[in-house]
């Protein structure tokens, strides 16, 4: 019961990625490729009527996480304390900054909001990298130093770093070397896979330039990817044994590169939304592998004292997870059909829509 | 080690006190709104659906302020309260969960295409969009208090030799005795809030000579809807949930209606008075004999234990907050059904437009229902403690053990600072949009 509850969780926690992912990439591009009021308009056009529900799903995985993990939501919520809540923080700079923008028609109150959106969204696509780093390279579980526990064997606190930004060090930072190197991958890949959304959802004028900027960070990317893919064993020593025991799972890594190497025909797509088929291949592949790899455990121990949490050792119990079972078939067909409504309704280019306008 | 209690415990409080400011003119408002677009779909009068769209614009901002302050509340249980989270999770994070699947979901799909797609979908599915944002919002509401509930009276659990609670029967939670009480008194004091903010709003245009057919329209509906709900919050809800804490929580009861002593004969209702703790006595007391028992058992000579019945370690932590908590909800509640019934002869008498002081009352009355509201819930949260699973697992054993005082506090400090700018925003915004007013459609 655990183990469907994790598929279920990580499928969750992908589609939350691929679509709150575009949102962040698009405010990303916002940032720094969106001169124009038109350009600026096409963006939060296209994104629009999308980023709220978008953003549920982090919700949604919370929730879930909270139920059937209990023990890893209180181990990680904890010990994550200060970098979840500058994520709540950034989640609420950015959602303001598209509520309000619209609000009041004056130069100087839209360029403040455009800028809480853009900044708000490139440090959360930096820091949901950084958290996928901590969660392969793991933490010191029950604190302990020089063999000893100073607390019980899940919990653990981190600080922001350290001196050393070293993941190697006992005590750990969730900034070091590794981490911000996955927070990089976090801010390019959102970044093109933003670019993409835009190319596919609107006509802007931006589209042609758009696809100059993939094309040229799909090679910071794949240069981003190889070196993580080479220190990896840094931080665990034997990160292909999943892989080794299970060769099918290889299949997740192929969709990655898939996706990788696929954008880097961006500038002759004929088709507008091909080039968001790669970026999600991208992400989904590379979240997928990332999970397969560490699969069963959920959150790695360094030290040697306390064992790692696993998918086993963190889960809900039994009768509560089988009744869950019920509820959310009924609660996903539904989430099923709201989407099938909203991308309907909202379908094609949204030049239009008129979002933000009171 | 008790700091890390106080600053946990002040950062829920001042998040979740801000955060409640706008959910519950969300429910309220969202209930008016389909009642506005229902009467112009019945009636085809213009003036209904002007009356929506500008409501929906307050509706709008004040939704995406309960959105963004709503987040952390979720993150909270995690971050703040990590043992209460890992100990109890299996339990109330079914009813959490629940909400994030079944209203979250829907009242965000939907919200969209309630705001921008009038014009796009044509007005009988834009009813029906509104009307799902509603659905959504209350659905929000009951799962909040089913977990509510569940802490208040602990029901369908086993507690295992590791100390956590288990679920063992999932309709228990549903069928929890404190449920439904409390879910129904909580929803009328939300449409106390957004009944006085309409009425308030039409009243400053009626006082002001602005927006005169709409201020009229305002007023009517928010006097109906007001005078519905505060006489559904009292009576059968509100006295409903106060049965329900003199039953299951007395040492609550006693120390909310400030009964220090057990009297012989029935006990008194007390009106105004201030507890002295130390001493155990109220001061300047005003008092009516035996209503207490009356309202409680129905019986006039009833006994309702005082505080002297309970053993001091099982006290509510904080007695004298409790106490004005509920004074001060009851208090609002009666003035609010004293003003309403007023205000109502008037409207029946066809004279309230003119009646210039109830208007300024009226007028005045805006913040009243938010702090009735909050002190209702300062009333339940309050009276559960020194418990977060009552009577089971106590508060101070439900903190995060690793997350020192020093960073609590550093998060507290960063939360008020931001949600003090949210809510110049926000009155900033709403003021504009006040002050715009209401469009009214040319009739063709």
């Amino acid at each position: 019961m655990e183990l469907y509850w994790y598929i279920i969780l990580m499928t969750m926690l992908t589609i939350y990625v691929i679509l709150d992912g575009y949102d962040f990439g698009a405010g990303i591009i916002h940032l720094f490729f969106a001169k124009t009021e038109k350009d600026k308009k096409a963006i939060t056009n296209a994104i629009g009527p999308f980023w709220d529900a978008n953003e549920v799903w982090l919700i949604a995985v919370g929730g879930v996480l909270f139920f059937a993990f209990p023990t890893l939501y209180a181990s990680s919520f904890s010990g994550f304390y200060l970098p979840l809540m500058m994520i709540l923080w950034l989640l609420i700079f950015r959602a303001i900054g598209l509520e309000l923008r619209g609000q009041i028609k004056n130069r100087m109150w839209e360029a403040i909001w455009d800028k809480a959106f853009g900044i708000a969204s490139l440090l959360l696509a930096l820091f949901f990298g950084i958290a996928l780093g901590n969660i392969v390279r793991g933490v010191n579980l029950g604190m302990v130093t020089d063999g000893v526990p100073a607390h019980e064997p899940h919990y653990f606190f981190l600080p922001l770093w350290n001196s050393s930004f070293s993941p190697h060090s006992e005590h750990l930072g969730v900034i070091d070397w590794f981490t911000l190197m996955l927070g990089l991958v976090g801010v390019v890949s959102l970044a093109i896979h933003g670019a993409n959304w835009i190319i596919f959802k609107t006509n802007s004028d931006l589209n042609p330039k758009l696809k100059k900027v993939i094309f040229n960070l799909n090679f910071v990317l794949l240069a981003l990817v190889l070196t993580s893919l080479l220190t990896w064993h840094i931080i665990d020593p034997n990160p292909f044994r999943n892989f080794l025991e299970h060769p099918w799972l290889i299949v997740f890594p192929m969709i990655t590169f898939t996706g990788l190497l696929g954008l880097f025909k961006v500038r002759s797509f004929n088709k507008d939304g091909l080039g968001f088929l790669f970026s999600t291949l991208f992400l989904l592949g590379g979240l997928a592998s990332t999970v397969v790899s560490i699969f069963p455990k959920v959150l790695p121990s360094t030290n040697k004292v306390n064992p790692s949490l696993t998918v086993y050792n963190v889960a809900a119990h039994e009768y509560g997870l089988s009744v869950g079972v019920y509820w959310f078939v009924i609660a996903a067909v539904l989430v099923g059909i709201y989407m099938f409504v909203q991308y309907r309704v909202f379908r094609g280019k949204l030049d239009d829509v008129g979002y933000g306008e009171h | 080690m008790e700091d890390m209690l106080f600053y946990d415990r002040m950062q829920f409080a001042f998040t979740i006190t801000f955060h409640y400011l706008f959910p519950q003119l969300t429910m309220g408002l969202s209930l008016m709104i389909v009642y506005f677009k229902w009467r112009f779909l019945r009636t085809k009068i213009d003036k209904y659906n002007d009356a929506a769209k500008f409501w929906m614009k307050i509706f709008a901002l004040n939704f995406a302020m309960g959105v963004v302050t709503g987040i952390p509340m979720e993150f909270q249980f995690g971050t703040n309260w990590a043992k209460f989270s890992e100990l109890t999770g299996g339990i109330i994070g079914q009813t959490l969960a629940m909400e994030g699947m079944f209203s979250f979901f829907l009242e965000s799909s939907f919200l969209g295409l309630f705001l921008f797609g009038e014009k796009l979908m044509g007005q009988k599915l834009h009813f029906l969009t509104g009307f799902l944002v509603f659905l959504g919002s209350w659905a929000s509401g009951y799962l909040i208090i089913a977990t509510h509930s569940w802490m208040q009276y602990p029901v369908g659990y086993e507690i295992l030799e590791n100390g956590k609670f288990v679920l063992n029967n999932f309709g228990a939670l549903f069928s929890n005795p404190w449920l439904m009480p409390a879910f129904l008194h909580n929803q009328m004091g939300s449409v106390i809030t957004s009944s006085f903010v309409v009425a308030s709003i039409g009243a400053f245009y009626l006082l002001n000579n602005k927006h005169s057919e709409s201020g009229k329209l305002f007023v009517k509906t928010g006097v109906i809807f007001g005078l519905i709900s505060s006489t559904l919050v009292a009576f059968p809800t509100g006295d409903w949930a106060a049965k329900n804490v003199a039953k299951h929580q007395p040492v609550t009861f006693a120390a909310m209606e400030g009964i220090f002593e057990t009297e012989d004969g029935g006990a008194e209702i007390i009106l105004i008075g201030q507890p002295d703790v130390d001493n155990k006595k109220l001061d300047n007391k005003i008092a009516v004999p035996n209503v207490l028992s009356f309202l409680t058992y129905q019986r006039w000579d009833a006994q309702i234990k005082g505080l002297n019945e309970f053993d001091e370690s099982v006290y509510p932590t904080n007695i004298s907050g409790l106490y004005y908590s509920y004074h001060i909800m009851v208090g609002l509640g009666t003035i609010f059904i004293g003003l309403l019934l007023i205000a109502g002869i008037q409207l029946y008498r066809k004279k309230l437009f003119t009646t210039k002081w109830v208007l300024w009352a009226l007028m005045f009355m805006l913040p009243f229902p938010y702090i009735a509201n909050t002190a209702g819930w300062y009333t339940a949260e309050l009276g559960r403690q020194p418990w977060l699973v009552y009577n089971l697992l106590r508060t101070a054993d439900g903190i995060s053990p690793t997350v020192s005082s020093g960073n609590t506090l550093f998060t507290l400090l960063g939360f008020i600072g931001l949600y003090a700018l949210l809510g110049l925003l926000f009155i900033m915004l709403a003021v504009k949009i006040v002050h715009k007013g209401p469009e009214t459609s040319k009739h063709i």
